[in-house]
């Protein structure tokens, strides 16, 4: 497995892309990774499964660039 | 350099001071000179020199530098050039990395680098893994053997690229481009490297003062070994191979669980008490994988060396 920098960019941007196209209603709401159920405990340590959550919002308002309307 | 090793407190301030600015003079001309008197003769009398060659040799002291207008004004010229291009190189660069960070990577010195690599080979007989502190800022690797640095891992790197074109150098393989090749490829296992330990740390809000270059630093070790492992196999066939590998990897991985114990899992009592059971094994899983991953990093990139 001989890698190059440039798949590496490659590899890097395809997985960007596909953190950045998951749907929020569709898809991350139905399996339980939607943004109202990760505020969860503001006590200690949140816990893999919300960093994930919070990473992947991230991931997403940066690469879309939209201004996420509030659903509380 | 006998600095005694317990209770040592740093009072000189150079865990963060940058190393004294050496401004170099760019075109220091100490050609001059000599060379004045020889362009005397080439430098056709154009601009101001039909005085005659009497009167230069006798100032020649004092108006070398004006001999030649044109020279020295383009001289002048080049060096401000050079010095705005040095500033907006710096500017550019400080805004992604800060260079003090860095520059506290390479504060290393000769006693620092031998006690290191003998460390990385065998490290079993190393007592003290604690990285020493002054007033919250680590101390610099000349003063603090635990520290980790850049220095090695980059000479380390380097040092496997050229012997990487030597061993297929000699099985008459080589070729220019595979010598590219072999470079990305190191590159970019370390870069996956640090990638995914990042993410993991960040996953398990492990709050550690492992930076990036920390990362790189401890990835960058295990060429050490490879080093090792890819002499002993040139010089011993390849069953000096494996007995290098085997011992590399031991050793590595003894290194990295001791030094990143330190830092990861949870020494300070009053961190989380009592919030999750899972966290500190789920610590440990990664100081773990990151060790077993680096025997298994070493085979495949120095394996297709060594035949």
């Amino acid at each position: 497995m001989a890698f190059t920098l440039y798949s590496l960019i490659q590899a890097a941007i395809l997985c960007v892309n596909a953190v950045a196209v998951l749907h929020e209603e569709r898809f991350l709401s139905k399996i339980g990774w939607g943004v109202d159920q990760s505020i969860g405990g503001f006590g200690d340590e949140p816990g893999i499964k919300v960093q994930l959550m919070n990473l992947i919002r991230s991931v997403r308002t940066v690469m879309r660039g939209e201004v996420k309307r509030s659903t509380v | 350099m006998d600095l005694p090793h317990h209770g040592y407190r740093a009072t000189k301030q150079r865990a963060r001071a940058a190393p004294p600015q050496a401004d170099p003079v760019l075109f220091e001309d100490t050609s001059s000179s000599a060379s004045a008197m020889n362009t005397q003769g080439y430098y056709t009398p154009g601009y101001n020199m039909g005085a005659p060659s009497s009167d230069m040799q006798g100032g020649a002291g004092m108006d070398n530098l004006f001999a030649d207008p044109m020279a020295n004004a383009a001289m002048m010229y080049g060096s401000s050039l050079a010095n705005q291009g040095k500033d907006m190189v710096n500017k550019e660069i400080s805004r992604f990395m800060s260079v003090n960070k860095l520059k506290y990577f390479f504060a290393v010195d000769t006693r620092y680098v031998l006690k290191k690599l003998m460390i990385l080979m065998f490290p079993y007989t190393h007592q003290d893994w604690e990285v020493r502190y002054h007033r919250d800022t680590p101390l610099t690797p000349r003063q603090d053997v635990n520290a980790p640095d850049l220095y090695i891992p980059t000479m380390a790197f380097i040092t496997y690229i050229l012997l990487a074109g030597m061993a297929l150098g000699i099985q008459k393989r080589f070729s220019p481009e595979v010598l590219g090749l072999c470079a990305s490829t190191a590159l970019v296992w370390i870069i996956i490297e640090v990638l995914v330990m990042l993410l993991s740390l960040y996953l398990l809000t492990v709050h550690s003062d492992l930076s990036t270059f920390d990362l790189i630093a401890y990835s960058g070790y295990k060429y050490v070994g490879m080093i090792f492992t890819v002499l002993c196999g040139l010089l011993f066939g390849s069953d000096g191979y494996f007995v290098a590998l085997a011992w590399s990897s031991c050793a590595l991985m003894f290194f990295i669980v001791r030094s990143l114990k330190m830092k990861i899992l949870p020494s300070i009592s009053a961190d989380s008490m009592g919030t999750g059971s899972a966290k500190p094994q789920l610590r440990l899983y990664i100081t773990v994988a990151t060790a077993v991953f680096q025997p298994i990093i070493i085979y495949w990139l120095t394996s297709h060396l060594v035949r």
